[in-house]
């Protein structure tokens, strides 16, 4: 199976460049963050998504501990709809590194057979994440959940704080934020709340994909361009990744060079033509990019503040 | 040396990377003045705002392109139509990359702007041309530099409204040079136009007369001179002991360089040891810098976990259990100075009390005035006691080792920022020094078993009459006593305390103190004081341990005491001109079982120093003829 890094789309990568001065503060600063969580929490657990922010915070997080071993599970939150890559990459990432992995699905999900074609993007959301993020994270009795999010994918998300504590149900309460002066967390708890923790707050888009370059961070091809079968929906271009995807009749998925700017569950993750096909390409076509990251995203749409709304449900 | 996992030694992570580096930058002022316009005008220029990001807010936009709607976030805040909290934006040049620090703008949210602050390294203030300095604009300038920030680009907004003037800009610059001064701070001003785009990235070809920078090339070039203090300091996060060959001490560099082979002291444990190795991911380090998130091992084992701070041993900073600071009010519940709250300094988490609030900053006028308690956004200056030693740096020499938050210990709610002005070195190293004349010889040598009396009551029941009575009495006795007069106490040991709760507890805590050094020295102690807490009584008898302490409740309504009034007190009080006052605006709690009650409405005072000279007899402490 092919990564970004070591495919062979990938070897044509400069030797590694001298690390700007600010890659090296903020991932200090997540390093730092990383072990806090450690120190001040039972049962911290990292969230694993599998794309390229999880994928950097797993590297953070094994540099943050070295030489021990990371101290926490990482969970992996499993619609049944992720790209086939995506999972057996996440399998072959936890045997390589080592690390503690857990994987959850919903079960009612499960049983009800509930999935983004039928139920659309809300209900599927709903019960396939949110509720099974829930279940899982009381499953583990964890008191805090590390997440990859950054300030800068969302306009909600520029406000949000590093240590983010949610109320029962994993709700997030904007207007009572806990002032984070100096960086300094508040992490005491009530009974029945738990923690979020951002340690990419202060990361850009381009940063992770600086630092992805400049660490050697293995990721899932999807990231970079190939000819991939695609079916056009409005104006999305969605990936047919396996025999599930509901095609019109006479319909056929055709051949285009496409990439993915984040990775979500497959038929909502919308690609993007391109040809950027190294990691060198593909940092020079983000900075001529004029279109934000999360466009791919299908569930942000509609509503202005549609994420704000869904955080505040406990969506990640 | 062990050997090294992966390379040979590197120079410290900062010294290896190169080119561009981080800014972080705050921008404040008042609101309308222009900050959101500015920011979005920063971030569209640089090129750094999405098509659809831009679209989405162009129709948004009421007329012509509003800036301000690429940044505000929460839908609170647009539904208000104004910034509450603190956002961060972040764009790159080539040169630098930047992190944006927006904060509100209206007085109510000072505390959001005072935390954005905290992490920045420079403040763009902005001002509009036609209004001039506002209130708010100083406030924030005076915020700005308390929490150690020392450059400030004064953007002098909206010049196309004055016709790009240069007296109007000139007569800004004039107005806010002398509170610079005063706070200490670098100024760069810039005259600009955010709506036009004017000198924010492109120079504008509408000021002739102005040769300085535009406002990203001052942000790109702009040498924030770094407050890191120069002694290594390495607050310890975590120990790291994957097997028992291996423990390693994680933490970020807070200040200064190490290398290995240092010597390193512990704090608080004090016990040292040299540095062995500089661990990291990508290799060992053969040094590491203020800012570098390392792994330290070290030759000895010493006693050093979280919390822990390895440092120079020419620079150790202190631990403490009482400190001065800066303290910003964060929350709705106003400063409670009786109150437990924990203390969160980057290194511990311990209870601690307010226990004693000095005075509160008028950030706009640069004034101390006495105050009692802080409201929600307030900034004071106030004394805090920790149960237990903490590492507490000045703010000033090192702003990670200085600062602290308090969190109410019910609610869990973050109430204040603190920062920490002076570190007071108390007890930990002064000893108790024994000396060989004990209690037992000075009473045989005075005849007399030292004893503290404690006069309680309002203001006006007698005590001073009383206790200068019983004083006569048992000098012409031939006893030795003194009268501890709560009044003049407060003109000399105890002139720096107001009258608040907590104020007032400290005072009685101190004469406390000084009534059990006098008893011990053989001392029959009279002391007068309202002492109207009485936990702070209880506290008083603890104080004297085994001396013989009396409480006694000088008893005169207030009506009478009021009436009596021989200081004019009472009826200032009630005009409301002393606040505070004990009866009027502040309670009395009557001792429950007073060791003697004395009557003031049907004794005469010499009746009421009778009632203590016999107690004093009946108890052994003086000669019963006395
Ligand atoms: N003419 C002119 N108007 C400006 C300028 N900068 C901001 N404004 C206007 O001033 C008002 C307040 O600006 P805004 O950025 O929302 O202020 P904030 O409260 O400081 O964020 C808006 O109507 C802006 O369009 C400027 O340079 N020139």
């Amino acid at each position: 199976m092919s990564t970004v890094a070591n495919s062979p789309l990938a070897t044509g990568v400069a030797p590694i460049p001298v690390r700007p001065a600010h890659i090296c503060r903020i991932e200090a600063e997540a390093i730092h963050i990383l072990r806090e969580t450690a120190a001040e929490f039972a049962r911290p657990v990292l969230l694993y998504s599998i794309g390229k922010d999880s994928s950097v915070l797993l590297h953070l997080a094994r540099k943050a501990f070295y030489p021990g071993p990371i101290p926490f599970p990482v969970v992996h939150v499993d619609t049944g709809w992720k790209f086939r890559e995506m999972i057996a990459f996440r399998d072959r990432m936890a045997k390589e590194i080592g690390f503690e992995l857990v994987v959850h699905t919903n079960p009612d999900g499960v049983a009800a057979n509930i999935n983004p074609i039928e139920h659309g993007a809300t209900t599927y959301t709903d019960v396939m994440k949110t509720q099974a993020l829930r279940q899982v994270l009381a499953k583990l009795g964890a008191d805090a959940a590390i997440g990859g999010a950054r300030r800068d994918e969302e306009k909600s998300r520029a406000k949000e704080r590093i240590f983010s504590a949610r109320g029962k149900g994993q709700r997030w309460d904007p207007k009572a934020q806990r002032p984070e002066p100096w960086g300094l967390a508040n992490t005491r708890l009530l009974p029945g709340e738990t923690m979020r923790v951002f340690p990419l707050s202060n990361w850009t888009e381009i940063d992770v994909w600086e630092y992805v370059r400049a660490e050697r961070i293995p990721l899932v091809s999807l990231y970079l361009a190939a000819k991939r079968p695609v079916v056009r929906r409005g104006e999305s271009l969605i990936m047919v990744d396996d025999g599930r995807f509901p095609l019109a009749p006479g319909e056929k998925p055709e051949a285009m060079s496409v990439r993915f700017r984040t990775l979500g569950c497959y038929p909502l993750t919308a690609a993007i033509p391109s040809t950027a096909s190294t990691l060198d390409a593909l940092i020079t076509e983000l900075r001529n990019s004029k279109l934000s990251e999360r466009q791919g995203r299908l569930i942000d749409g509609e509503r202005g503040d549609s994420m704000e709304a869904k955080k505040i449900e406990g969506y990640f | 040396m062990t050997a090294l996992p992966r390379n040979a030694p590197q120079a410290g992570v900062a010294a290896k990377a190169s080119g561009r580096d981080l800014l972080r930058f705050l921008t404040c002022g008042s609101v309308d003045d222009g900050k959101s316009t500015l920011i979005g005008r920063l971030l569209v220029d640089t090129g750094l705002v999405p098509e659809d990001q831009f679209a989405a807010a162009k129709r948004a936009s009421k007329d012509g392109f509003d800036y301000a709607l690429l940044l505000d976030g929460l839908a609170a805040e647009r539904e208000q139509g104004i910034t509450i909290d603190v956002a961060y934006r972040y764009f790159s040049t080539k040169q630098r990359s930047f992190i944006v620090a927006d904060s509100p703008g209206h007085e109510q949210f000072t505390r959001n702007m005072a935390t954005g602050a905290s992490t920045s390294d420079l403040a763009v203030l902005l001002v509009d041309a036609r209004k001039g300095l506002l209130l708010q604009t100083r406030r924030h300038a005076t915020i700005a530099a308390l929490m150690g920030i020392r450059h400030v680009i004064l953007a002098v907004n909206k010049m196309d409204l004055v016709q790009y003037g240069e007296h109007a800009f000139n007569s800004v610059l004039d107005e806010f040079r002398p509170h610079a001064e005063k706070l200490g701070i670098r100024v760069t001003a810039i005259p600009l136009s955010a709506l036009t785009g004017e000198n924010v990235v492109q120079r504008a070809a509408s000021m002739p007369w102005y040769s300085g920078p535009t406002l990203l090339a001052a942000l790109e070039t702009i040498d924030v001179v770094s407050d890191a203090p120069q002694k290594f300091s390495f607050p310890v996060q975590r120990v790291s002991r994957p097997n028992s060959e291996f423990r390693g001490y994680q933490g970020t560099v807070a200040g200064g360089r190490v290398r290995v082979g240092d010597p390193v002291v512990a704090i608080p444990s004090g016990q040292s040891s040299r540095v062995q190795r500089i661990v990291t991911f990508d290799g060992d380090l053969a040094e590491a810098s203020a800012g570098d998130a390392i792994t330290i091992t070290l030759a000895d084992e010493i006693e050093a976990g979280r919390g822990a701070v390895l440092a120079h041993p020419e620079a150790t900073p202190p631990a403490v259990e009482n400190f001065t600071a800066h303290l910003v009010w964060m929350s709705d519940a106003a400063l409670d100075t009786g109150r437990d709250y924990l203390l969160r300094t980057p290194t511990a988490l311990a209870p601690a009390r307010v226990s004693a609030l000095r005075n509160r900053l008028d950030v706009v006028q640069l004034a101390e005035t006495p105050a009692e308690t802080l409201a929600k956004n307030d900034i004071g200056l106030a004394a805090i006691t920790v149960e237990r030693p903490v590492v507490a740096d000045r703010y000033a020499d090192n702003r990670r080792l200085g600062s602290f938050i308090l969190v109410d210990r019910m609610s869990n709610e973050t109430v204040a920022a603190g920062m920490v002005i002076e570190p007071i070195l108390s007890t930990q190293n002064v000893f108790w020094q024994k000396f060989d004349v004990s209690r037992e010889d000075r009473t045989r040598a005075k005849g007399q078993m030292p004893a503290i009396i404690w006069l309680t009551g309002p203001s006006g029941a007698g005590k001073s009459t009383v206790a200068n009575l019983v004083e006569g009495v048992l000098t012409r006795a031939g006893h030795h006593a003194y009268v501890l007069d709560g009044d003049n106490v407060r003109h000399g040991l105890n002139r720096d305390l107001g009258f608040s709760a907590a104020e007032r507890t400290e005072n009685i805590r101190r004469i406390s103190e000084v009534a059990r050094i006098l008893a011990d020295a053989g001392l029959i102690v009279i002391v007068a004081a309202i002492s109207p807490f009485a936990r702070d009584r209880a506290a008083a008898r603890a104080t004297a341990e085994d001396v013989g302490f009396y409480e006694v409740f000088v008893d005169t309504p207030l009506e009478i005491c009021a009436k009596r009034d021989p200081k004019g007190l009472y009826n200032r009080a009630r005009a409301g001109k002393i606040g505070n006052f004990t009866g009027v605006s502040a309670p009395y709690e009557r001792p429950d079982a007073p060791d003697l009650h004395l009557y003031g409405d049907n004794e005469t005072p010499l009746q009421e120093a009778r009632k203590v000279i016999d107690l004093l007899a009946r108890k052994g402490h003086i000669r019963a003829d006395a």
